[in-house]
């Protein structure tokens, strides 16, 4: 597969650190990540120090972990804000996240370029409908998102279009139905 | 197969990918997202949503000692990763992984009722309780939210019928007695994050030795 000129710039940077294990790419992606988290895990309530060893814990996974980026499955973001909230409750809960299975990818079921953007295309829509929210819908959504609501708070959330993003979601899920079918019948 | 019918509440997933669902039920979600492929749809998409509030933050600058701390570590060897948990017969591989090698260690809890209980604390518990066919678990109501998944068989109660992979969401008040379909032992896996509280006597008094 080779990178598409549609994809984002953090895509190609991901693609390059994930295939290439390209250093320059690993830069950028901190450059642009590290000050994000940052802010992200002293909003949560964590002090500068601390937030800077998770800043670092996570990002040295982004570049170990990343042969488990399925950019058909979610943008960057979202996947190391994945690894940011696991690493967050290892570290600050002393708590073990129970993670589902993981799906592996037969070798020859690679995703296309097309799958990618698509994925990118309706996590902008998400994205901007995310800044049509309300200031206080908005707050909301972020004390979610941080981890800051109960399970039953969590209940009040609305406004969020998730119906498309799931559907693309959903494909990438689909692309591996052969490994989710084999592993319900171990 | 047959297909599952019962899935986990949007709001129970929203709160796992947030990472906010105590314990035991963050291992039930686990186990349910691996055997669903639907849930685990929403699930990755509201960590999509998250990666989004991630993105939109505000930066903060990070100081040059832990940049330069991190590129220097990317050279270093990582140490191994543990192997990734895999199922083991019926079990999915998060619960697999707490279950530990050998598979469960049943302990009998009456009427034919076997459970073994994997995790307990002040915030909940989790436990797998295996149930012969067409047997029931005595009436109970729970002072939480309950959630059960089966992982085996099937189970019907006063609400409705739950088979493989399905989840019954248990509310405080929904007082119900499970009943194992025909076909074989029901297997499943339960949280709540307060102990069971038995309406007849004589569980209520083993309770506490039970841990129930
Ligand atoms: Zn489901």
């Amino acid at each position: 597969m080779t990178p598409d000129q549609e994809m984002t710039e953090q895509t190609r940077w991901m693609l390059a650190v994930r295939d290439e294990r390209d250093k320059r790419a690993f830069v950028a992606l901190f450059d642009h990540f590290g000050p994000r988290l940052k802010a992200f895990v002293m909003r949560g309530g964590t002090g500068p120090e601390l937030a800077e060893e998770v800043v670092q814990e996570v990002m040295l996974s982004v570049w170990r972990k990343a042969h488990q980026f399925d950019p058909t499955r979610a943008q960057v973001s979202g996947w190391i804000y994945q690894i940011t909230r696991n690493c967050q409750i290892d570290k600050l809960r002393r708590e073990k996240r129970p993670l589902p299975e993981m799906i592996e990818e037969e070798a020859d079921s690679g995703p296309d370029a097309g799958d990618i953007v698509a994925l990118e295309q309706e996590s902008a829509h998400l994205k901007q409908a995310l800044h049509r929210l309300n200031p206080e819908q908005r707050e909301m959504i972020e004390k979610a998102y941080l981890g800051d609501l109960s399970h039953t708070e969590i209940r009040r959330i609305t406004g969020l279009p998730l119906g498309t993003i799931k559907s693309r979601i959903r494909l990438g899920l689909e692309r591996l139905r052969h490994e989710l079918k084999s592993m319900r019948e171990i | 197969m047959s297909k599952i019918s019962h899935h986990l509440p949007e709001s129970v997933l929203a709160a796992y990918a947030a990472g906010s669902l105590p314990y035991a039920y963050a291992m039930v979600a686990a186990a349910h997202v691996s055997m669903c492929a639907e849930c685990r749809a929403i699930y990755e998409a509201h960590q999509c949503a998250g990666g989004l509030v991630l993105d939109d933050m505000e930066g903060m600058a990070v100081s040059q000692n832990t940049r330069r701390q991190l590129m220097d570590s990317l050279d270093l060897e990582a140490p191994p990763e543990p192997p990734a948990p895999r199922a083991f017969g019926v079990y999915p591989a998060p619960v697999a992984e707490l279950l530990g090698d050998g598979g469960p260690r049943w302990r009998k809890v009456g009427g034919g009722v076997r459970q073994q209980i994997l995790h307990y604390d002040d915030a909940g518990s989790i436990r797998l309780l295996s149930i012969p066919p067409g047997r029931a678990v005595p009436d109970h109501s729970h002072g939480g939210l309950e959630l059960t998944l089966v992982l085996q068989g099937s189970f019907s109660d006063e609400t409705g019928q739950f088979g493989c992979g399905d989840v019954e969401v248990g509310d405080p008040d929904l007082e119900h007695t499970p009943t194992a379909g025909e076909e074989g032992p029901c297997i499943c896996l339960a949280a709540t994050d307060a102990p069971l509280r038995f309406r007849s006597l004589v569980p209520r008094l083993i309770q506490p030795l039970l841990r129930i």
